[in-house]
This record gives C-alpha cells, structure tokens and sequence, in this order.
C-alpha cells in the first residue's frame, strides 16, 4: 500500500466479507480473461518525495530560464505574489464544479467578479467563466456566429489573426463543416476593401478580427461594423484582454464577440498553460454564448446568492442541439484573472501598459538606430512590435539564449516580431540589443 | 390539463388555428406543464421560411429545453414579441399567447394534423 | 465565523491601490503614437482596494467552498480523488513557471522530457501507441478523438462516414462533441443493465458508420462484458472504437483499453490521475491512439531523436491543432508526479480498490435504496433513489440533506435510465472509516424521510446559503456587477 491508499489488510478483509466475495479479484470476473492485463507497467517503481523533488529538480535545471523578448501569444508579465497565495488554498483547488451551490459560493462568486470584469475591460453585456484558451475561444466565437446566423455558414478571418489562434480556428471550423475563408491582409492590417466585398454576397454570418494583430499592429476598424451588421452579420474580435484598459474596446469597435487569451492578466507563461479563453458578448448573443455562466439571485431566506444560471443552452442537456461541447472552465484560472485584475485595478493596468508600451517603442527605436533593423510597418503598436532585420534570426536567437536572453519570433521573409512587458529593464533592453549585434 | 377542441394539434405538442391563411401556432397546455417554468422561448424571425416537421425554435426551462416544431410550411410574419420579456406568460395561458404566426403555403397540412381528440389520446399515452 | 457575502467591487474606495510596480525609466512616450481613435474612451469601472483587501475577500470566499481537504465527494463519473500536495507543490517551480513556450526546444529539454515521459506512461497504462497531451480537458479530448477518427477515414479517401454511434445512456456531452466534429449521432438503445444491446447496434453498423463512442465500466459502472464481441464487429463493419475515459480508474491495474479493442481514447487527468479539479478547471484530457492513428493526432507533437534529444514537430498529416501551444502543461506535471509517487506497483493498486470501495457502499445501503442493478459494480453504481417512495422524499432531497451533514452531494438524475438516478464513485482514496461515517448518514437521512420528511424536503437547512431561486436567475439573467448595482 502507499500513501494515497489507505486500506489495511484487516479494513480489506471486512470489507470483502460485507459484500461476500474473498477476494478483490472477484470483483472482476465479469471481464473477459483474454483483456485483463496481466503485465508488468513500464513505468518507475514508486518514488518518495525526496527522490520526486530531485527528480522533478534535474528536469527543471535541463530548462534554461531565459529573460523574455518575445510574445507570440504568451507575455512575462508581472504575477503579484498574493495570487499564488490564494489560489494555494485547497478550498477552491480541490472543489468541483459548482452545481451544488448552497457549498459553492465562494466558487461562484469569483466567476461573477470575473464575468463582471470581463464585461468592464471588452465593454460588452455578458461574459461566461471562461473557456480552454485564446484560440480555442475564438473558434467557439465562429461557431457561435453560424449557430446565431442559423442558415448561413460561412465565416470570414483576418490573415492579420494570430497564426496559432488561426490555425485552431481553421481546424474546428474544417470539422464542424463552415466555410471559412480569410480576408487578406495589406500592409500589415486587414484588407477593409477585401473585407467589403466579401459581405457582399450576403452570405456571411460573421468575421473575425484581431486587436492587436498578429504583427502588434493596432488596426482601424471605423465602419467596419456597420458594414458587418448591415448583411446581418456579426463581428468577433479576438484581442488581449490586459490591453484593452488603454485601448478602444471591442463594444467601441460596434463588435459583438469578444475572445481572446487571459494569458496576459499576470499568469506564468508555464509552458503554455493553464491559462484561459475569456468570451463576452452583447445581450442579444448571450443565448447563443458557449459555456457556463453564473448568475446573480436569492436564496430561500432571501439572502443575495450566485448560481449556475442559463444552463439549459449547454451540452448535457441539449446533447447534440448544444452550441459547443464546452463543460467545464479554466475556474481556478479565472479566480487567478480575477485576483490579478483586483489587485491592479484600472490605474495598474493602464501603468502595465504605459510601461510595456514605452519599453517597447524604446527598444523599437533602438533596433532601427543600429542599421540592422528596419520598420517594416508604420503602423501604431502597444508591447509588441515587427521589423525587418538583416541579421540571420535563428542564429541571432541561439547566440541570445546561450546568454539567457529569449529573442523575438521568427515570423518569416526577414521579419521579426519582440514584445516588451513592464518586467523589461532599461539595462535588460540596452544588453539585450547589444548581443544581437555581436552575434 | 386544457385540449382545446377547435385547434389542430402536433404530435410535438404544438397547437395550430388557421384563419385564411395565416396559421397561429403555439405550444399545448400539456407540454408547458411537463416543461415547468419556462425562462426563455427561442423565437424564428420574421421572413424566416418554416417546413412542417422541422424546428423552428425551442423553449427553455430552468434544467430543460425542447426544441419546437413547426407544424405547417410557409413564410413567419409574426412573432409575439410580449414573449421575450415574459416567457412565463405561456405557463399562465399555453394557448392565449401563441408563438409565431406563419403565412401557411399549404393550408391542406393543417388538416393532417391531429385533433383535439387524437391529441388527447397521445397524452394519455 | 461571521457570514461574509462582500463582492469585491463593493470593497472599492477611491484611490486605494494593491499593486506597486517598477518606475518608469524611459524617455519615450509610446501611447502617444497610438492614434486617439484607437484608446479607450469609456470608464473602466473596477475595483480599487488595498492588498489586504484582496488576501481578505478571497480567504473569505474559500471559506465558503467545499472541496475535497474539505470533506467526501462521493460524486459518480467524477473521481473526486485527493489532490496529492507535492503536485502542487512541483508544479510551481519556477524552471517550468517561467518558460515561455515558444523558446527554442533546446532550452526547454526539460519541459519536453516531462511532457514525452508523461505521454509513454499514459500509453502504457492505456495500452495505445501514442498520446497527444494537448487538448484541455475531457471534452476537449472527446472531439480531439472524433477528429482523429474523421480524419482516418477522409485520408482513406472513404468520404461516407459522417455517423457515430453513441449509447443512449451517455452523457450529452458524448453526441455535443460529435456535432462540434461534424458528426451524426445514431443512438444505440441499452439494455437495464446499462450495456448495450448487441442486437440493436449490429442493424446500424454499415458504411456510413465512423466508430462508436463507448465508456467502459459503463455509466452504471458494469463492465461491459460483451467488449471483444462488439470491437470485432464495429472493426469488421469498417468503423473505429473511441473509448470515453471518464471511467477510466477502476481499470487501472486490471485492463488496458487499448487491450480492448479500442482504437482512440481520451483521459482525464483531473479524474484518474488525481489532479484538482479547480472549481471546474483546468483540468487536462489527453488522446491516445491505436498504431495506425498516429500521424492524425494534432500539433505540435514531441519526439524524441536517436541522440536522446526532445524536439518539437508539426506532421503534414496531423488533424490540425486543438490548444495555443502544449496545453494546460501545470496539469501535466501534476499528473505526472502522481503517477510516479503511486510507481508501477502502487498504480495497480487503484483499480481495485476503488472498485472495493464501490462496492463496500452499494453492499452497506442497499437496504434502503433501491438498487437496480445487482452484481459488482466498478469504481461506481447507481441508486434509483430510496427504496421507500411513498415518502415523497427525492434525490434531491436526499442530495441536499446530505450537504447539512458535511458530505458532498451524489451525482444526480444522471444516468437518465432511472427516474432517481443517485450516482455514487468513493474512489480509492477513502478509507474505510469516511465509508462508514457516509454511510451512517445515508441510513439517518432515509430514517428521517420516513419520521421527518418535511425537514429533508426542506433541505439544506444548515448551510450558508438555502435553496436558491433558479428560475428567476434564467429569466433575468443578473450576470455582472453593473447589472446587479442596476437590479
């Protein structure tokens, strides 16, 4: 036995004489002899957790802890320690999903806070708990739109999209049988005119555009929701929930849709994950909105209480007829948001971008001084950025990591893509260009 | 539980009253009842075409949903909007607060359906 | 300890902050390149509140949470295990917290051997050639798996197969994903038992057919004896076995799935390999496949060259990509600390006692429930709710009284065979004496429907909050702050 299971011999022996068999073995004689496995695994013999910790030690020193240029979809930003803290207590890691809410308030209540700060930072009216991740909530956006549009399939992406999020969303949208067709881009941003006479057939149920792009570029949409809505079309906009305390907001651009990756509100870019996928919408699309959502009401005392709300548009009960077949949410990732948005507040937010910002256009300006970097869009940008360079990047890249810098994103045809955070130092940024030259 | 005798009715427990040629259909006393308190009805828009036997919408209940199907074939030129901030209301009166008004393209579906009788026998079942 | 029911935003007072960042030392304006069309004009409502503030509200909120350190979740088709503590624990060191998942492999060695060694266990034990760790739970995972098996058949050039068999028994979450994938779902019917009826399947099986999906032990927790039969005959009708691992804990040490018959499967790692469920996620669902499934799993991929270094790859034939990058890599680790803390030896242990545990229950209170289903079950059974029902007493009302004694709720009304459906899974980590304790209380709350069934009707009675009013929730959904200020 270990310490995870913690039946004696004597508890096996009573409890195998209550259900009067004499052996556990018993228990799984209904199964086929020819599919029971009777090998050994091939895995380790049990490890204690001093053997586990340097176990886990020596895989963690074969990573090298690299000071972080680039983005690309995850950002070093700053994670404040109380976040790490609160998310430790085991009330809300080892809870389940709240569907018992008379023990779940305190689940409940964090994903109210969240759809409430969601619904601040995007401007819209309605947010879920959360989804998987960026990508795979932008996807869910284009199901959505052809669901809401009921007899129109078709959805228009920006090449301008993120290629990751792009990709997921061409995967889903491969299977799920829309047609999805991209709307090219033209010096770095959505081809408006291209965009326009896409709608004109009239077959459209919705678009995606992104804010910012997949080059860092924040695009002009004026008009373009008009447009949109006028062919009875809806608008998504995929964009990074952190910036949109300084930037226009999706409910400004006239969007409908908004989705994007929570990665940026302070979490370790762990690998890739967990984060999550937020989701808001304006009232008319709540209906048609994936995933779970939490309502405010009274208990039978009369007491404010929170709740699992508009479940009938999920998937165990609308089976096949259900929107997605989303049942769960990244929860402890939204109490993380959460927790992070409270902490920063509105002004701390805007300061993250005021600093990122003003860190990277300090490195932009930098890159082009040197000669080996060229603007290759000009086009206004936040914390990340695109530029052409003469230097070999995968070279460049190698030579920065053997010196614990993380370079920009190699996005092909010369061009080069850095993101700079409120972490970055003036020392960092001065080093950093220093080495691409030498490499 | 209320039939009412001079409707036609769907085996998906709709009900239909034709005059000339616009059909007003609704969902049956019996099927509000089994559905209990109604919080959301999925409304067609109007200029929608509807087909006999295919959905056109769906209620939704607090831990329930259930799609609606139009009996008849033709054209939506009503829906009634009073639905969309009191969805409740087809719990009080199943068959005073109708759902959609359709401009029927074959009026001889509506005497294939059942009725009242017929209908009352399925839901003894 | 005092009732606390603050919502964050109505902690704010003008100007408190929570936060300190570094001084802004560079000269350049950046925001006032950005066109002033493109800024935000409108106010950004959120709270403004000191540290403590924070550390406060949130502790307050955990407080009025039950989780598994709390107490027994005997929730069926959830294997509400314990959350081992060094998981967490290695889970957030910082030589995987600060990586960055698009640095160069090279430097990232570390990273990948966990993420490669997690994927070679997870096939063993299952039985498949390879796993994908990228989709981001169960779901997730189910249409990952469907899309495998569209995708096989669509690069055999066999066009017709749009169609997927699913039980009537499963979980809508079972035909949800295959209308994500682009799938027809065609019902199986069960027989009482739960398994399916091998007479019914044989007519549906033709070329229009992608696979089955199937869980086994099955949602009533029968093992479904019949596998072998029905592998060959959906294998010989041209279609693919998808397995739903959300069953998964009671095979482990006894039977692989892929031993089965099973071509494509997903696993839960917030159900058999004990990571947190987290008030509803992250949780992590692998897909593993049969050999001839391989080059369809998604991107990225991780291999491992002859040298012994880890790479990543983006196959030509892989389905596309389901997740940003690799997925929620923090459960991964959890998950792989778990299993080499129980190590091949302990891991066989889990089947089985889960699965004693089960039946130490269904055995100890089938007295007063009703129990449909004789014989052993797996790691779970099914109560048709109480044997006596001229109380009145539900299972709901029994699920909530028992919130009053400090237990978890069953899963309820799920299956939707039985009218009372009163789903219970102890999973292997409980011992005997929380047995016993639940069991106790669940002979007292069928005492009291009997001598008091008004009080348990009433139910709960003793918790924070009482029953709530679900339907004025879903008619005037009050879904953020600024709505609820406006109620």
């Amino acid at each position: 036995m270990n310490r995870y299971i913690p039946h004696t011999d004597e508890d096996i022996k009573v409890m195998l004489e209550k259900i009067g068999v004499k052996s556990t073995d018993d228990l799984f004689s209904d199964i086929p002899e020819d599919v029971v496995f009777k090998g050994e695994y091939d895995i380790p013999s049990a490890m204690s957790e001093v053997e586990l910790r340097k176990h886990f030690k020596e895989l963690g020193d074969k990573n090298s802890q690299l000071t972080v240029f680039a983005g690309g979809g995850a950002y070093d930003h700053y994670s404040p320690s109380v976040i790490g803290h609160l998310l430790a207590r085991s009330e809300f890691y080892t809870a389940y999903t709240p569907y018992q809410p008379e023990i779940s308030q305190g689940t409940l209540q964090y994903i109210f806070e969240y759809q409430s700060m969601i619904c601040e930072l995007t401007g819209l009216e309605a947010s879920n708990a959360s989804m998987y991740d960026g990508a795979t909530a932008t996807a869910e956006a284009a199901m959505m739109m052809v669901a809401s549009a009921k007899k129109k399939n078709k959805v228009l992406i920006s090449a301008t999209v993120a290629p990751r999020v792009a990709e997921v969303v061409k995967t889903y949208t491969k299977f799920h049988g829309i047609e999805l067709t991209v709307i090219p881009e033209k010096d770095g941003v959505t081809d408006l005119e291209a965009l326009q006479e896409s709608l004109k057939a009239g077959d459209v149920a919705g678009i995606i555009v992104p804010c910012p792009n997949k080059y860092g570029i924040i695009e002009d949409f004026t008009g373009v929701a008009e447009k949109v809505h006028a062919v009875k079309a809806l608008m998504a906009m995929t964009c990074d929930p952190s910036t949109l305390a300084v930037l226009r907001t999706p409910a400004e651009w006239g969007a409908d849709i908004a989705c994007g990756d929570g990665q940026t509100l302070g979490m370790p870019m762990q690998f890739g994950g967990p984060y999550l996928g937020f989701m808001a919408c304006s009232k008319a699309q709540l209906r048609k909105m994936p995933g779970r959502v939490v309502g405010a009401t009274k208990d039978a005392d009369g007491k404010r209480a929170f709740v699992l709300t508009l479940q009938a548009r999920e998937q165990h009960i609308r089976r096949e007829k259900a929107t997605s077949n989303i049942c769960s949410n990244q929860s402890l990732m939204a109490l993380y948001a959460t927790i992070y948005v409270a902490l920063m507040g509105r002004k701390g937010l805007e300061e993250v971008n005021k600093l990122s910002c003003d860190g990277a256009h300090y490195l932009y300006e930098k890159l082009l001084s040197t000669g080996k970097f060229h603007k290759a869009f000009d086009k206004p940008f936040l914390k990340e950025f695109t530029v052409h360079t003469d230097l070999d990047i995968k070279k460049t890249n190698e030579y920065l990591a053997s010196k614990g810098y993380m370079g920009g994103i190699d996005l092909g045809n010369g061009l080069v893509e850095f993101a700079v955070t409120e972490k970055r130092t003036r020392e960092e940024i001065d080093e950093f260009v220093t080495l691409m030259l030498e490499a | 539980m209320t039939i009412k005798d001079n409707l036609r009715y769907a085996e998906s427990h709709e009900w239909v009253s034709l005059e000339g040629e616009i059909a007003t259909i609704g969902i049956t006393d019996y099927a509000q009842h089994a559905l209990g308190d109604i919080v959301y009805v999925d409304m067609p828009e109007i200029g929608d075409e509807v087909t006999a036997g295919e959905d056109f919408g769906a209620v939704e209940s607090v831990k329930a949903a259930s799609d609606l199907y139009s009996p008849v074939s033709g054209e939506v030129v009503e829906i009634n909007e009073a639905l969309e901030d009191e969805p409740g209301l087809i719990n009080q009166d199943a068959f005073a607060n109708w759902i959609m008004k359709v401009k029927v393209s074959d009026p001889s579906e509506v005497a294939n359906l059942l009725d009242a009788e017929a209908y009352a026998k399925i839901c003894e079942e | 300890m005092k009732y606390y029911d603050k919502l964050i935003f109505e902690l704010s007072r003008p100007g408190r902050v929570g936060y300190e960042l570094p001084k802004n030392v560079f000269a350049t304006d950046g925001e006032k390149e950005i066109p002033s069309d493109l800024l935000r004009k409108s106010k950004l409502d959120l709270p403004e509140v000191s540290e403590l503030d924070v550390v406060r509200h949130y502790t307050n909120l955990s407080n009025k949470n039950f989780g598994v350190d709390t107490g027994f979740y005997p929730l069926g088709s959830c294997t509400m295990k314990y959350n081992p503590k060094i998981n967490e624990e290695v889970a957030t060191m910082p030589q995987f917290a600060a990586l960055h998942p698009l640095q160069n492999p090279e430097t990232a060695q570390g990273a990948l051997e966990l993420y490669w060694n997690l994927q070679n266990a997870l096939s063993n034990l299952a039985g498949f050639a390879e796993f994908t760790l990228n989709p981001y739970a169960g779901a997730h995972g189910e249409l990952t798996g469907l899309m495998v098996m569209r995708s096989y058949h669509e690069a055999r050039g066999d066009h017709k197969r749009t169609k997927v068999i699913v039980p009537d028994s499963a979980h809508g979450t079972n035909p949800a994903s295959a209308m994500v994938a682009g799938l027809e779902v065609v019902e199986v019917k069960s027989r009482p038992n739960g398994s399916i009826d091998i007479e019914d399947l044989k007519p549906l099986l033709n070329d229009e057919v992608a696979g089955i999906m199937m869980t086994n032990p099955n949602t009533l927790g029968m093992f479904e004896t019949e596998i072998v039969e029905i592998a060959k005959l959906v294998h010989d009708a041209g279609g693919l076995l998808y397995y739903d691992g959300a069953n998964f804990n009671p095979l482990l040490g006894k039977v692989r799935p892929g031993d089965m018959g099973f071509d494509i499967m997903h696993i839960n790692l917030h159900k058999t390999f004990s990571t947190p469920h987290g008030g509803g996620g992250p949780g992590s669902g692998p897909v593993g496949v049969a050999e001839h499934l391989v080059q369809f799993l998604p991107n990225p991929h991780v291999k491992k060259s002859e040298d012994g270094k880890f790479y990543v790859e983006n196959g030509e034939d892989a389905l596309g990509s389901v997740s940003t990058f690799f997925g929620n890599f923090g459960v991964m680790m959890k998950a792989y600390a778990y299993i080499l803390s129980l190590g091949k030896e302990g891991i066989k242990e889990v089947g089985p006692m889960a699965t004693l545990n089960a039946n130490y229950i269904k055995e100890s209170l089938k007295d007063d429930y009703l129990l449909p289903i004789e014989g052993a079950c797996k790691h779970e059974f099914v109560f048709d709710g109480l044997r006596d029902k001229s109380t009145g007493v539900t299972t709901l009302n029994v699920a909530k009284r028992l919130l009053d004694y400090g237990f978890h709720a069953p899963t309820i009304y799920f299956p939707l065979l039985f009218h009372e459906s009163m789903m219970i899974e102890p999973t292997e980590t409980e011992s005997l004496e929380t047995l016993e304790e639940f069991i106790e209380v669940m002979h007292k709350v069928a005492k009291e429907a009997r001598e008091t069934p008004e009080e348990v009707k009433n139910a709960p009675l003793t918790t924070l909050v009482r029953k709530l009013d679900e339907t004025t929730a879903a008619k005037n959904p009050i879904l953020n702050y600024k709505a609820l200020k406006n109620s």
